[in-house]
């Protein structure tokens, strides 16, 4: 007798099959078996366990391209099962990891290592990605094949730019062989030198140190002509600023195989909502102008910008506190991301809800080659979030990643997940709901 | 006595001063620095003042020291010239751990920019911003503000210009905020790379021309050019630097009636010469004496808060 579940009365939203109406979903054995209107009352279905979710949305899981999950080398920060929970509560049911743990990983065994820890302990499924350069130093490949054998789903020595041209070229070649993507995180490290805010008025107030965009625009405009030049997937990581963006949207219109991805962060905020010192607005790339966040919402809008991803970056408390100018970068995200969409694209008609999905889930499995999620068609895994669409609730420090560095504290949003679904089964279910 | 209004534990900084609290400030300022004033006062006579200086300043530190033992307070001769001994969390409990032994007051000097604005909340001590990285340092610009009255009367509507490495120079944002709350017209001047981003949002306007910035200004304070500036490429050459903004005897001489400032220690020969920092329109000493009393206003007002707190 297969396991079965069947997900009545919930408003169904799903962009690859252009669904946004009530329906029930059938799952069997972890997979969606079917998507139609008034399967209960089929005389087959009349027995099997019911989750009621009228007056809910029912989509396909979030899938995060862009997540540190620190483990291996700081547990004290994140772990693969805190991580992965954080993910479940924000209705994220794959989770693309960074390569920037300690020690980075860069080998086949190291992508082994967590891909065995988090069928393990991984509450959502997670994805690997692997440094392009051993120890993440920029000096020397790593062994791209032995990882791609291993498992990973992109390159990227995110963390870091790619500072040598040459060898990107190299890991774009390789890459392309491996038909994987390669994830670049576009910052000219001459330009943005000691660091830590935009360069901007903030800053110059503040007086520290800040990053012009055109540190990131000039490595996304390399990028785009590495990519044109060796024919590799290049996706642009966490884009910041307005003319990155527009060098995306005129090599796309090209026709290169260029992407992009934007964080909730970087939607929402901008240089001029960081409150006076507060290193929980501290994050690489900076917050930029409210020009460059109008710039991210546009590119979010027209399909420049192709995925929303966190960027969930955890850091215990002390590491926070050591000030702005010493503090590290990074907020985490993973249980604010769908509500800060709903609350700051739907919401404001920047995106409508299926197209926030599609950044969110269908698109992101798209870049990733994923073929069996972001989608509610039949055999595709059954990875689906519940979400209350206008449920507010206030963003409080409890969250399920181990770290509380967000700048998103004390903010209200609208849009609540209320279950995730993980091959059928539930990874989080909201205290008072279902 | 002047009608004062100063309602605060501690000075972090310029910015969010009302142009009254200012004038209180160097109100006061007045009444200490005039001749009949008494030498020896008693008004901070039960208090500890301990100094917190993550880089050194042989003028700071003394002109603090000599207005703190003025007022009658003790002073703590601690100085932890060690920066990772006043990084973030330890500077906290550093902080704390004097609080604990009775220390009343916290003259900090850091070379980060923003450490004390957390650190204030976190202590009933009272803190006083000796100069926080490239952020403020309050009680210099209240003593250029100070000795810029002394001379001209007023702070309504004066032109200041101030030349130099701005980007790197909390002297100068401190003398942007205050100067901008009295309606002065500030130009700062210097070149590009040592301009920051978006200073004119702050309301000021930049030029790279010093002989014209210069020819109708009431004042010019010249900043202190750290000379490993070139090293980082900023600027191409000492002498390409004095050449376009060293302020000389020449350019000085095409306005007689602008006043000269520096926050010291001067290079000479490097953003001013000798002739100039020497000069009749030279006002630096002025400002070194001026200092003093300035630091003894601040502590004072700050005591009466304190005393009103108990
Ligand atoms: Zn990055």
């Amino acid at each position: 007798m297969a396991e079965r579940l069947l997900v009545k009365g919930g408003l169904v939203i799903d962009p690859s099959q252009n669904i946004e109406s009530v329906r029930d979903v059938l799952i069997e054995d972890g997979k969606i078996a079917e998507v139609r209107a008034g399967l209960s009352k089929q005389p087959g279905l009349k027995d099997a366990p019911v989750l009621d979710a009228q007056g809910l949305w029912v989509i396909p899981g979030l899938i995060d391209m862009h997540v540190h999950l620190r483990e291996p080398g700081r547990e004290g920060d994140e772990t693969i099962l805190t991580g992965t929970r954080a993910a479940a509560r924000g209705g994220v049911t794959t989770v693309l990891a960074m390569p920037n743990t300690e020690p980075p990983v860069d080998t086949p065994s190291a992508v082994s290592f967590v891909k065995s820890k988090a069928v393990a302990e991984g509450a959502v499924r997670v994805l690997v990605a692997g440094a392009a350069t051993v120890g993440q130093k920029g000096e020397r490949l790593t062994e791209i094949v032995g990882m791609v054998r291993a498992g990973i789903s992109a390159v990227t020595d995110d963390g870091r730019p790619m500072m040598n041209s040459e060898l990107m070229r190299r890991a774009l070649e390789c890459c392309k062989d491996c038909g994987i993507p390669f994830i670049d995180h576009c910052e000219d490290e001459h330009l943005s030198a000691g660091a830590c805010v935009n360069e901007g008025r903030a800053a110059t107030a503040k007086g520290l140190r800040g990053m012009p965009w055109a540190g990131e625009t000039v490595m996304v405009s390399r990028d785009i002509a590495l990519s044109e030049l060796t024919g590799a997937h290049v996706h642009i990581a966490h884009i910041s600023a307005a003319q990155s963006v527009t060098a995306v949207r005129l090599a796309k219109k090209r026709g290169l195989n260029v992407t992009a991805e934007a964080t909730p962060h970087h939607f929402t905020l901008c240089e001029e909502d960081a409150p006076g010192y507060d290193a929980n607005f501290k994050m690489n790339p900076p917050l930029r102008s409210a020009r460059d966040r109008e710039a991210v919402l546009e590119g979010l809008a027209d399909g420049t910008i192709d995925a929303v991803a966190t960027d969930h970056a955890p850091h215990g408390p002390g590491k926070k506190a050591l000030g702005l100018p010493l503090a590290p970068f990074g907020v985490i995200g993973l249980e604010t991301s769908l509500a800060l969409g709903i609350t700051h694209l739907v919401g404001k008609k920047i995106l409508s809800p299926k197209k926030l999905l599609e950044r969110m889930s269908a698109a992101p499995a798209r870049l990733l080659g994923l073929k069996d999620r972001g989608s509610l068609k039949k055999g595709m895994l059954a990875d689906i979030a519940l979400v209350h669409p206008g449920e507010s609730w206030t963003v409080e420090a409890r969250f399920e990643s181990k770290s509380r560095n967000s700048p998103f504290i004390g903010m209200k949003l609208k849009g609540q997940v209320r279950a995730t679904l993980v091959g059928g089964r539930a990874a989080f279910r909201h205290d008072h709901a279902l | 006595m002047t009608q004062r209004s100063w309602d605060r534990k501690d000075l972090l900084g310029l910015e969010d001063l009302s142009a009254a609290e200012i004038e209180s400030i160097l109100d006061a300022a007045v009444s200490f620095k005039s001749s009949e004033a008494p030498k020896n006062h008693s008004k901070l006579s039960n208090r500890t003042l301990a100094f917190l200086f993550s880089e050194p300043s042989t003028r700071t530190r003394s002109s603090f020291e000599v207005a703190a033992r003025r007022l009658g307070a003790e002073v703590l001769g601690f100085s932890a010239a060690s920066s990772s001994l006043l990084k973030g969390e330890s500077l906290l409990d550093t902080v704390r751990n004097l609080e604990a032994m009775g220390v009343d007051y916290f003259v900090v000097r850091h070379e980060l920019s923003g450490v004390l604005m957390p650190l204030a909340p976190k202590t009933k001590a009272s803190l006083i911003n000796a100069g926080d990285g490239a952020h403020e340092h309050p009680t210099q610009a209240l003593l250029d503000l100070f000795t810029l009255r002394e001379k001209k009367g007023t702070l309504k509507k004066l032109k200041v210009v101030i030349v130099g490495d701005v980007a790197h120079s909390r002297v100068a944002r401190s003398n942007i905020f205050a100067l901008l709350k009295f309606k002065a017209a500030v130009t700062v001047c210097g070149p590009t790379a040592l301009i920051p981003h978006d200073i004119a949002s702050l309301g000021v306007s930049v030029s790279q021309d010093l002989d014209h910035a210069l020819k109708d200004a009431d004042a010019v304070n010249v900043l202190r050019l750290q000379l490993e500036r070139q090293k980082e490429n900023l600027v191409t050459s000492l002498n390409d630097y004095y050449q376009a903004y060293g302020l000389t005897a020449e350019r000085l001489a095409k306005n007689p009636d602008c006043m000269v400032l520096h926050p010291g220690p001067m290079n000479r020969g490097v953003e001013i010469s000798s002739q100039a920092a020497d000069g009749p329109q030279s006002a630096i000493l002025e400002q070194v004496k001026n200092g003093v009393a300035v630091r003894m206003a601040v502590l004072s007002l700050i005591e009466g808060w304190r005393a009103r707190h108990g």
